[in-house]
């Protein structure tokens, strides 16, 4: 395998995806992103140079709302799913030290 | 020792933009509802729900843009900084780093060192976040996602500011600009213009940077400048000492004089950016950029000029009055129905400071109406009402923009021009108050004051005081 | 005619003539959903009370003179699309208990014109798989052999087309998830050109790549379910205003001069020999139909995996940031504190191929490495546009395979996710390029398992897609219930 996935590496990904892996899922995280990359390197053998990025197929442009109000309220819509609601709000564990 | 660094001071200003409703979704921006009322499925990120750009959003920047010297991107995009927090509801902001709106722009400030430029950087448009509540009660944190999605331009400076003078001049610059374009209303206490402050400190000479921190949770000019202080001789005295400063996000305590690192090592700041695939790109024509450029308000630089060419008033007058844009609006419009300008700025500097002062007010809460107030100034000037009453009845417009006219007629509060009348109570007045007319008599020129004011007292301010004069003086 | 074999617009016009009421085709395919689902497992959610509710309404309406192609029809919609009051749960744990309070845009064209929805089938967690196995809820079978999976992550609607357990299914396809299973289950899915049909209320995974469709019994069903399924949405900035949707239109016997061309490529090495000589000889009778058919080089198909697989884990990434346990879903039992909560939810939430693409996606996105491979695999995507671009300057349809193989053993393709991949090899690169695509079967394998042969069109040409499928499927007859002949069994 070409790209060794270190442990930081994992740990750090998981940081950012805000997964926490078992020992035995990072594991399995470091040889499946490898391989992935291993494969994905192959692009490098494409002759980019010059060519523009493409995010979107089409041209599409200026898809603009007008500035007017069109919904009401729908708190209780809104907070119908929430794991945890408090006074018309969502619940989560403290946020300040 | 401190006067061997200089401080380096670059801003990242957030303004709160003046639509109807949020960036992405039909919700409303209006303060004030109860929590997650202004909410729905795009602003709370629920599953499969998608954003589409208010268009009022992109023009507010483009004008915010030219009106800051910026070249505008004829192609731009929107990308997700990508970060977990609860008040983020997609766990990503929609923003601008790739190709951002506005780029390369400048304004010029003037301080007591004189004039100076201000890069900018560039300009982008992003969604603002949610609100955080504090339940001391069930230890937990609330979420309100009421101003999620509210508008936002980031107005990033380059580190072009020296001190706090700067910085306060800049900020200052930014909100008059704005505020004539009407894209915001600015203000730092209610959050509607954010400055977060990036800061460094150099050897005096030095070409390079130092490693500068952000600053955030500054919400007065004097917050930023005690912060500005602070965080200037904090770095300095690291540095003195050997050590070095950390480049972080500190969180500005203003009431213990003091600033905190915010985050901790759950936060990578790796926001890994990529272009929105929600949002399409925006281009921009020159149609466009030319129906905004005509929208343009006549700036303070251009008005001032403009009124010290065009009316008699004081330069302070001048000064004072543009310093809102809804104040001058005011005065022009009042100008416009006839009435003198020194009148109107009389009005405007004596008596509607005086009140915005007294009830805690800004300029741009002014709700009277140029109509009620030439109406007014024009009871003033036929001698319709007196002074005393005239401001008696500002003050009732300026709490509920009455037609003074309609309310003078409706509270007999005409001056009482009927000499007959007049005469009578002047002749009571000098009977009741003997030892007045004696100093006068005496040659006590002052005595005629207090029975002027006595005579005014009894018509209940309903009499011209130069008649009053002349009819004491006649019968004394 | 027995009703359950009937295409949808069969059941429409049945309908419409009152030979069969909505009720009864309601009661019908319920009671076929109530026999079958143990077997094949194809829903995650049967809306038993809620189909009769509706079928009574919608009959009220058809007395009262409404009229669409497809009233009254019941149809089942994949799991990843919202449906107002009715759970919708990607698959997932993390959405075990979601209960949209809006319907996805796809589906209030389906119900404005009055269709019966049945319930939520099954799919790969998040679409996000080619099997239906990453399942939260467990695999669905396919029903023309249950030791095989039905392909994915549409597994659920395409097995139960081809189970009679719906009418019709909706589908989604980020990267064949349409195509491979109509291929796996022996039935016909389209994925529409990027933009035709609105993916509001459609729980992303790839942004740029997804797209709704049909799954469903003939090509005529298909050309008409698109009709009503396809729409401009203000509310999706991607959507696109289109003029030519009457898809119907093009349901012509004549294939005389279309030009047909056939990607190398997607006949050399890791084809089945089975599914290429079922695919060539399909090709072969359009040609006899007077097509010109002709091979040619295409290009770039190895580059197409790597390409996708960094985009849509990029876009998945971010995507399924939102599934935190605060709004909605799961949220862990005990937690300390804020990022704890986040951490434990999402692992337990979310199963382990959603958990490798989210690792993936946000490895290549994070600081120093997004030039190398996200905006790498941007450029290459544009290369790909490209490489069709100029075959589409010479073909009005590419013809190929829909899958290299025909549908693998229950179990065999997880273990190795390169492999797994490996199997999207042909249908990929449509979605990289937003092009739509057609699959169809053309044959069946010595083991009795349907081929599908793939029609792919430039941008906005579903018309031509349809006109050459219904030429084919002219020539090669009635498909769905061949495999009652093959296993002497009925569905």
């Amino acid at each position: 395998m070409a790209n060794m996935i270190s442990d930081e590496t994992i740990e750090y990904v998981g940081i950012l995806a805000k997964l926490a892996l078992s020992e035995e899922e990072k594991e399995q995280a470091r040889k499946d992103m490898g391989s992935m990359l291993d494969y994905i390197d192959k692009l490098g053998e494409l002759e980019t140079q010059g060519v523009e990025p493409m995010s979107h197929v089409f041209p599409v442009k200026n898809v603009f709302r007008e500035d007017i109000v069109t919904n009401g309220d729908m708190r209780e819509e809104i907070l119908k799913n929430a794991p945890g609601e408090k006074d018309g709000m969502f619940v989560v564990p403290r946020t300040f030290e | 020792m401190a006067k061997q660094y200089e401080t380096v001071i670059g801003l990242e200003v957030h303004v709160e933009l003046a639509t109807k409703t949020k960036i992405f979704c039909g919700c409303s921006t209006a303060f004030g509802g109860e929590p997650n009322t202004h909410t729905c499925p795009v602003c709370t990120g629920m599953p499969g729900s998608l954003p589409v750009l208010n268009k009022k959003v992109l023009e507010y920047a483009v004008a915010v843009g030219l009106a800051t010297n910026c070249t505008i991107s004829r192609y731009c995009k929107f990308d997700r900084k990508n970060y977990f927090y609860p008040d983020n509801p997609q766990n990503y902001q929609i923003s601008q780093l790739y190709l951002p709106i506005c780029q390369n722009g400048r304004v010029e400030i003037e301080t007591e060192k004189g004039k100076k430029f201000i890069g900018i950087h560039e300009i982008h448009m992003e969604e603002d976040a949610g609100k955080l509540i504090h339940d001391e009660w069930d230890d937990c944190s609330l979420v309100d996602y009421n101003r999620s999605g509210v508008p936002l331009i980031e107005i990033v400076s380059e580190p072009d500011m020296r001190s706090a003078d700067e910085v306060i001049a800049y900020l200052e610059k930014l909100r008059m600009i704005i505020q004539y374009l009407g894209a915001s209303d600015c203000k730092l206490q209610e959050g509607s213009m954010r400055a977060d402050v990036n800061l460094s400190v150099r050897k005096t000479g030095e070409e390079g940077f130092g490693t500068r921190t952000e600053m955030k949770n500054l919400n007065s000019f004097r917050a930023i400048a005690r912060a500005i202080e602070g965080e200037r001789e904090r770095q300095i005295e690291l540095l003195e000492e050997g050590k070095k400063v950390i480049q972080e996000t500190r969180r500005w305590d203003d009431a213990g004089g003091e600033s905190y690192p915010m985050r901790s090592k759950e936060d990578a700041r790796d926001y890994r950016y990529f272009p929105d695939p929600d949002l399409v790109p925006i281009v921009i024509d020159d149609v466009f950029l030319e129906k905004i450029r005509k929208k343009q308000p006549e700036f303070r630089e251009d008005k001032m000029r403009r009124y010290k060419e065009e009316f008699d008033i004081p330069a302070y007058d001048i000064e004072i009055i543009t310093g809102s844009k809804h104040m001058a609006d005011v005065f022009e419009a009042t100008v416009a129905l006839g009435s003198h300008p020194k009148k109107v700025s009389n009005w405007l500097m004596g008596e509607t400071l005086r009140l915005l002062k007294e009830k805690g007010l800004d300029p741009e809460d002014v709700s009277f109406s140029p109509e009620n107030l030439a109406k007014l100034i024009s009871l003033t000037d036929t001698k319709a009402v007196s002074g005393s009453v005239a401001k008696e009845v500002f003050e009732i417009m300026f709490a509920r923009d009455i037609d003074p006219e309609k309310y003078v007629e409706g509270h007999g509060l005409k001056t009482v021009n009927d000499e007959g009348t007049l005469r009578r109570t002047v002749e009571e007045v000098i009977a009741g108050n003997p030892q007045s007319v004696e100093d006068y008599r005496k040659g006590k020129e002052k005595a005629i004051g207090f029975l002027v004011g006595q005579t005014m007292k009894a018509m209940k301010g309903k009499a011209d005081p130069g008649m009053v004069n002349k009819l004491l003086k006649e019968l004394l | 005619m027995e009703l359950l074999g009937m295409t949808a617009v069969e059941l429409a016009a049945a309908i419409r003539k009152k030979e069969v009421t909505v009720l009864e085709a309601a009661k019908a395919v319920l009671s076929q959903i109530e026999e079958k689902e143990d077997m094949y497992h194809c829903y995650v959610t049967v809306d038993k009370e809620g189909a009769l509710a509706q079928a009574a309404a919608v009959q009220k309406k058809i007395d009262e003179g409404f009229e669409s192609p497809l009233a009254g029809v019941p149809v089942a919609i994949k799991d990843n699309m919202c449906t107002e009051g009715l759970l919708t749960t990607c698959s997932s744990k993390i959405l075990g208990n979601f209960v949209p309070t809006y319907s996805s845009e796809a589906v209030l064209n389906l119900k404005r014109a009055g269709a019966v929805i049945l319930g939520k089938t099954n799919m790969d967690e998040f679409a996000m798989g080619s099997t239906t196995e990453t399942s939260a809820f467990g695999a669905t079978k396919n029903p023309w052999n249950t030791k095989h999976v039905p392909g994915g992550s549409s597994g659920g609607s395409a097995a139960a087309v081809a189970a009679k357990e719906c009418f019709y299914a909706l589908g989604s396809d980020t990267g064949g998830s349409i195509r491979q299973p109509a291929s796996f289950c022996g039935v016909v899915g389209l994925k529409p050109t990027y933009g035709t049909v609105s993916r509001y209320g459609l729980i992303a995974y790839g942004s740029s790549l997804d797209q709704i469709g049909p799954l469903c019994k003939d090509v005529t069903d298909c050309a008409t379910i698109m009709e009503v399924i396809s729409s401009y949405d203000p509310k999706d900035s991607t959507s696109v205003k289109r003029a030519d949707t009457d898809f119907t239109s093009a349901l012509k016997d004549d294939v005389k001069g279309m030009r047909i061309g056939l990607p190398k490529d997607y006949f050399g090495q890791g084809l089945d020999p089975e599914v290429k000589s079922a695919v060539q000889k399909a090709a072969k009778v359009l040609k006899e139909k007077g097509a010109l058919v002709e091979e040619f080089d295409l290009g770039l198909l190895e580059y197409a995996i790597p390409t996708y697989y960094t985009i849509a884990s990029a876009e998945a990434s971010s995507n399924l940031e939102r599934f935190d346990g605060i709004k909605y879903g799961y949220r862990t039992e005990s937690y300390e504190g804020l990022h704890n909560m986040y951490k434990k939810s999402r692992s337990e939430g979310f199963g382990p191929e959603v958990k490798r693409r989210i690792m993936l996606g946000s490895f290549v996105l994070s600081s120093g490495y997004y030039d190398a491979y996200y905006l790498k695999a941007l450029k290459a995507k544009a290369l790909i546009k490209k490489a069709f671009d100029e075959a589409f300057a010479r073909y009005d349809v590419i013809l190929g395979p829909v899958a290299p193989t025909t549908a693998p053993g229950l179990g065999e393709s997880l273990s190795d996710p390169i492999k797994m991949y490996l199997g999207d090899i042909y249908t990929i690169s449509i979605n990289l390029a937003g092009l739509p695509g057609l699959s169809m079967p053309c044959g069946l394998d010595t083991r009795g398992l349907p081929i599908g042969l793939q029609l792919i069109g430039d941008c906005f040409q579903e018309k031509k897609l349809i006109q050459t499928a219904y030429a084919y499927e002219k020539v090669r007859g009635p498909f769905g219930g061949r495999e009652e002949k093959v296993h002497g069994k009925a569905i």
